[in-house]
């Protein structure tokens, strides 16, 4: 039943005396084993079957507030913290989502077409980011992985900005400060302790803003992420740890990363944790401001689980095929974030073809200036390479870029 | 002027630090309640406070991964590692994140970290706790490394280290904290990235850093009484390596000798020898000669006098430049 993860999302969602949210129902009657009961290493059907007893790192034990067809869903402690969200709004986050996934496309077609030289493609996880990002403040500050494309776009960067880095030209296309995140981070959870250290440093100075740090399924076995979520606890850090189950790491399945569902290790720390449906952007939001609201009041960090599905590769260099078990894209598919979404609305009566042709309108348009940005973005120069190695003037730096100038001068112009 | 140990010195400017700038902030193991294993920061915590200088979990790549995201909000960490074979484990956020995050944001986010070592040999430790790691360092683009000798040394450069907008790694000779020197307070800073000739000489310069300085000071004491002239030159900054001090001595004699505890192979002085015959060949009158550490793992402290360079060795290195004994004894 998930028990540890109810409860904690109970302490934490609960506004009052409510009864215990009861799960959703699952395929908790399948006779489809999951591979957490084979050894990790054997090759399994589907080491990615919901788990039978709402156990594991499959379970499908989450909060949702939005179902698949497109209901409503009562979830007591997280509906009242999405009131202000109606239809406008909800048009909005369609429009968000929409466009990200056409932009996300785009980089793809751009990648197969010479323009950008790898992409690591976020569809399927649309909710999971346009949900989280849009309940953060300015002043928050974002510490993600490489996927949070739309975490980006929606904290300000423009679309060329989030491709430079793939396309070879720099190592990060945005300014930092300006959308108050850091570059894309490459190596595993690193991110996850420099999140960590800001909070600390937000807590020691009065200040209620919150770092926010995104991190994978994969990303949950690092070292750095345990001794983040140590230092996060023992410092009371106001920062809050995203998890994107997206349930692969390139070609593993969560279930050879972790034998419990990825909310429960914020438990071992003392994190509370709340798991929820990722493609239920409306939960995601939910579960943001809960976490977002303790880190400013001074409670201290929280980890979100957010079960999601990487429809795409991960990056245009991977071949799913080899790996991916039959059925789950059709699976998957069915719990489209942005399907469901526009199914609410349609059976709202919030949803017409004109804001359709708006979004598909906008989103072609935002395509198209992406595409002539990205193939306009210039090589950098060979003695660029010496910029901003360091801060303060470096006679060794000083030194080799005078001497490869003079190197390149030898060559007929 | 007012004489200080070695410690006392490095614990006066960290005070300083402290006192100056109010985003300056200390974090490691044991360095608050108890003041550090060495007493570095002895009565640090008491006097500014928990959140300025902060005992951490125990986890290098923690404090250093946290002290990275400090100075994107602005904050100056000065971390301690409490023993030199310790920061390993923290090798990935020295070299992956502290030492590219300039460069990856394109200037927009600095990292004014000081990563303070305890380091090298020479006090009987048990194993990790006299390692010499900063050949690792120095190699990596985006670092700064010092190793101080003395205590006007330790006290400006700590002061210099911190002050800098760029990731510096602070090396202190742990067998000299004890050892005392005239520290003047009020000296300015600005001059710790230099070399320094600490013994004028003419026919052999000598180049090293950290606690071999006072046995390559002995050595060329010793050999004064022998008529061999040897020049020694505090390196002190390790990256970037001051050049044109060196150069200028070997233009006067001739011929450099590298000492440093560090094993051999790929050490700085294999650095020193390469860059000093690339700019010095037409002065050189033999191959430059290095007295390191053996390619072996630090050994038990019973047997580390073999591995440390003594005056012996040095003076046997110096032998070598002057082609006195075969300049390379092994091999084929």
């Amino acid at each position: 039943m998930g028990q540890t993860t109810a409860s904690s999302a109970d302490k934490l969602a609960a506004t009052s005396e409510e009864p215990a949210a009861e799960p959703q129902a699952t395929e908790q009657q399948s006779s489809q084993r999951t591979a957490a009961n084979e050894s990790p290493g054997a090759p399994a059907a589907d080491a990615l079957a919901p788990s039978p007893d709402g156990h594991g790192p499959t379970s499908e034990d989450y909060v949702q507030l939005v179902s698949p067809a497109g209901q409503r869903v009562h979830a007591p402690g997280y509906e009242e913290r999405v009131l202000d969200i109606g239809h406008e709004e909800l048009r909005g986050l369609l429009q968000d989502m929409t466009v990200l996934r056409r932009l996300d496309a785009e980089a793809t077609a751009l990648q197969r077409q010479g323009q950008v030289g790898l992409w690591p493609p976020l569809l399927g996880q649309e909710a999971a980011q346009v949900g989280s990002a849009r309940a953060l403040r300015a002043d928050d500050y974002v510490f993600a992985s490489y996927r949070e494309h739309g975490v980006a776009f929606i904290r300000g960067a423009k679309p060329v900005q989030l491709v430079e880095a793939w396309r070879g030209a720099n190592f990060c296309g945005w300014d930092p400060g300006e959308i108050n995140m850091a570059p894309a981070q490459v190596v595993i959870g690193t991110q996850t302790l420099h999140a960590t250290g800001y909070a600390m440093g937000l807590r020691w100075e009065g200040s209620d803003s919150v770092a926010i740090t995104y991190l994978g399924d994969g990303a949950t076995s690092k070292g750095d992420v345990a001794e983040a979520m140590v230092f996060a606890a023992s410092f009371q850090a106001p920062v809050v740890f995203i998890v994107q189950n997206n349930q692969w790491a390139i070609s593993e399945p969560v279930t050879l990363q972790s034998r419990v569902t990825l909310a429960e290790r914020g438990g071992g720390y003392g994190i509370p944790s709340m798991r929820v449906d990722g493609n239920d952007v409306l939960a995601v939001m939910a579960a943001t401001r809960i976490a977002l609201d303790r880190a400013r009041a001074g409670d201290g960090p929280t980890l979100i689980e957010a079960v999601t599905y990487r429809m795409g590769p991960h990056t245009t260099a991977d071949d799913p095929t080899r790996y991916r078990p039959a059925g789950h894209l059709e699976r998957w598919r069915a719990l489209d974030p942005i399907t469901r979404l526009e199914a609410l609305l349609v059976a709202e009566g919030a949803l017409d073809d004109e804001f359709r042709a708006t979004v598909q309108a906008r989103a072609d348009a935002l395509a198209a200036e992406f595409r002539a940005d990205c193939v306009a973005v210039p090589d950098p120069t060979p003695l660029s390479v010496f910029d901003h190695v360091y801060a303060e003037p470096h006679a060794r730096i000083d030194e080799q870029r005078a001497d490869f100038a003079r190197y390149l001068e030898g060559f007929a112009s | 002027m007012t004489t200080l140990t070695l410690s006392k010195a490095i614990h006066a400017g960290l005070h300083r630090c402290l006192a100056d700038d109010d985003r300056v902030v200390l974090l490691g193991e044991d360095i608050g309640t108890l003041g550090g294993v060495f007493r570095i920061t002895d009565g640090l915590q008491a006097e500014f406070g928990r959140n300025r200088v902060v005992d951490t979990p125990l986890a290098e790549s923690g404090i250093l991964g946290t002290a990275i995201g400090l100075a994107y909000r602005g904050f100056r960490p000065v971390v301690e590692i409490q023993f030199d074979g310790f920061i390993y484990s923290a090798f990935d956020q020295i070299v992956s994140q502290l030492a590219r995050t300039h460069s990856r944001t394109r200037g927009r986010v600095r990292m004014p970290v000081t990563i303070r070592i305890p380091w090298a040999g020479g006090i009987g430790a048990a194993e990790h706790h006299s390692d010499s790691p900063e050949a690792y360092f120095a190699h990596a683009p985006g670092l700064r490394v010092m190793a101080v000798s003395n205590p006007q040394d330790a006290y400006d450069g700590i002061r210099e280290a911190i002050a800098s907008d760029d990731p510096v790694l602070f090396f202190e000779p742990k067998r000299r904290y004890h050892v005392k020197g005239e520290v003047d307070l009020d000296a300015p800073i600005g001059t710790a990235g230099a070399a320094r000739v600490v013994v004028a000489g003419d026919q052999v310069t000598l180049v090293t850093y950290g606690g071999l300085v006072q046995t390559a000071m002995d050595a060329a004491a010793a050999a004064r009484e022998e008529g061999v002239s040897i020049e020694v030159i505090d390196l002190r900054s390790l990256s970037p390596v001051d050049y044109p001090v060196i150069e200028a001595s070997v233009r006067k004699t001739g011929r450099l000798v590298v000492a440093h505890e560090a094993a051999r192979t790929g050490g700085l002085g294999a650095e020193l020898a390469a860059s000093i015959t690339e700019r010095c060949f037409e002065f050189l009158e033999a191959a430059p000669v290095r007295v390191t550490g053996h390619d072996v793992p630090f050994p038990p402290s019973k047997a580390e006098k073999h591995h440390i360079p003594d005056l012996d060795r040095i003076l046997d290195g110096v032998d070598r430049a002057l082609g006195r004994v075969p300049a390379f004894v092994g091999g084929s």
